[in-house]
Order: structure tokens, then sequence, then C-alpha cells
């Protein structure tokens, strides 16, 4: 059993080598997740935030607009989340005195 | 650790404060300096790493030092035991009022650029909703934390 761990760990390390080593280099503008078009020639939501952030919200911090301005709806869900996780500790943890 | 020496842990916080004078100096003295890091942190999400959740995480381990530090009776003049709860409500009340104001003015739900204040350009005013929704981000991560603290000392 410890054997067949052993192995099927090392293949994964392996196969993760493997992925790194093919990886294009740091800040390549030819690689997929830096292009403005994907493969079908459609534009990418990336390249628009890149080029229109600072533009549209004056503020220099590109994920700070992202965040919590194009993608608000989605943080407010998270706000949400973390409120709810506090009422049900509320809930679960408190002692009831009387 | 066991049941029995968690327990005598517990009411040691519950009941008094740890007795060290070293301890409550160095705490008392830190506290402040992670609460003005805290809001640094927060206002200057727009310009460098950082933000709401960032900020809140921080002022929440200032006063939870000082929950630790002073035990809960004495630590209660910076944050009563009562008020963390509704500030978190208060917090993801101001996110949503937010939207909601925008999209009473005009604008659809949560597009900063139609908030109701004189004076500013879109750009701008989608800067101020930023942090407005960052406020509200902090405040509720805040004091949910304290919370949390606060419910696992039992009170």
């Amino acid at each position: 059993m410890k054997a067949i761990q052993i192995t099927v760990l090392v293949a994964f390390a392996a196969l993760l080598m493997v992925a790194v080593v093919h990886l294009p280099p740091k800040g390549d503008p030819n690689s997929p997740a830096n292009r403005a078009e994907n493969v079908l020639n459609r534009p990418v939501a990336g390249a628009y935030y890149i080029q229109n952030a600072y533009l549209d919200a004056k503020t220099p911090n590109m994920v700070t607009v992202i965040l919590a301005d194009y993608r608000g709806f989605d943080t407010l869900g998270e706000t949400v989340v973390v409120f709810a996780g506090g009422v049900a500790c509320l809930y679960l943890l408190r002692r009831r005195t009387a | 650790m066991n049941e029995v020496s968690r327990d005598v842990v517990l009411r040691r916080h519950m009941e008094g404060p740890i007795v060290s004078p070293i301890v409550h100096i160095c705490c008392r003295g830190l506290a402040p300096f992670i609460q003005i890091t805290g809001l640094y942190v927060f206002f200057h999400g727009h310009y460098s790493p950082g933000g709401g959740f960032q900020g809140g995480v921080l002022m929440a381990a200032s006063i939870i030092l000082l929950r630790m530090s002073l035990g809960l009776a004495d630590s209660q003049r910076v944050m009563p035991n009562r008020l963390p709860i509704p500030l978190a409500a208060l917090g993801a009340l101001i996110y949503a009022g937010t939207g909601l104001a925008a999209m009473v003015w005009g604008g659809s739900y949560l597009d900063y650029s139609y908030l109701p204040l004189p004076l500013l350009d879109p750009a701008m005013l989608r800067n101020v909703g930023i942090l407005m929704i960052e406020l509200g981000v902090t405040i509720c991560v805040m004091s949910t934390l304290i919370s949390i603290y606060d419910n696992l000392l039992g009170s």
C-alpha cells in the first residue's frame, strides 16, 4: 500500500514538473493568458480591464477596481458570507445565561 | 490539550486578565499601531495591495490582542460585547445600501457612477463608491472576527 502511495505521489510530482517546465515565460505577450483576443479572435475581459481600469475609476490599483467595481456583486456576496458566518458562530457558540 | 486544561484556560480568560504588567504595557502599546496599520491598509487599497478584507482583519487583530491581554471585562471600553454583530450587519448594509443608492438615482445596481454626490465626474464617483463599499467590508470583517472570538469565550 505504501509503495502505491509513493508511486502515485512521484508520478504527480513528475507531471507537475513537466507542466512547470512548459509554462510560457513570465510577461510573455504572446502567451494565451496575456493576449487581448482568445483563440476565436474575440476580445477578452482581462485586456479591457487593463486598458480601462484607471480611466473608469481613477484608481491605480487595477485589482481593487476589478474586485470592487467590475465584480462588485461578487464582493457583496463575499461580505454577506462573512456576516452569515459570524451569525452562525453566534448561534452555535453563545452560552445562554438565564 | 485535554478537556480539563482547556476549560481552565477558558475560565481564566473569562474571569480575569493575564496578571503581568509587561504583557499589559506591550499589548496596550502595540494595539494603536496595529489599528493605524489597519486604517492605512484600508485607505490605501486604491493605490497598493490591501483593501477592506485585509484592513478589517488588522483592526480585529488589535482588539483581539486587547481582549487576550486585558481580559474580557477590562477591554469592554474599547469594543463593548454587544456591538460586533450589529456592526457587522451595518457593514453589509453600507455595501448593499451603496448599490441601492446608485439604483435609486437611475443606474443599475452597484453602478457607482450614478451616486448622488455633486461636483464629481463619473470616474471620481466610482472611486468614491469603491471607498464606500470597502468601508462596509472593513466594518463587517472586523466585527465578525471580534464576535467569533467573544463567542468562543462564551459571552
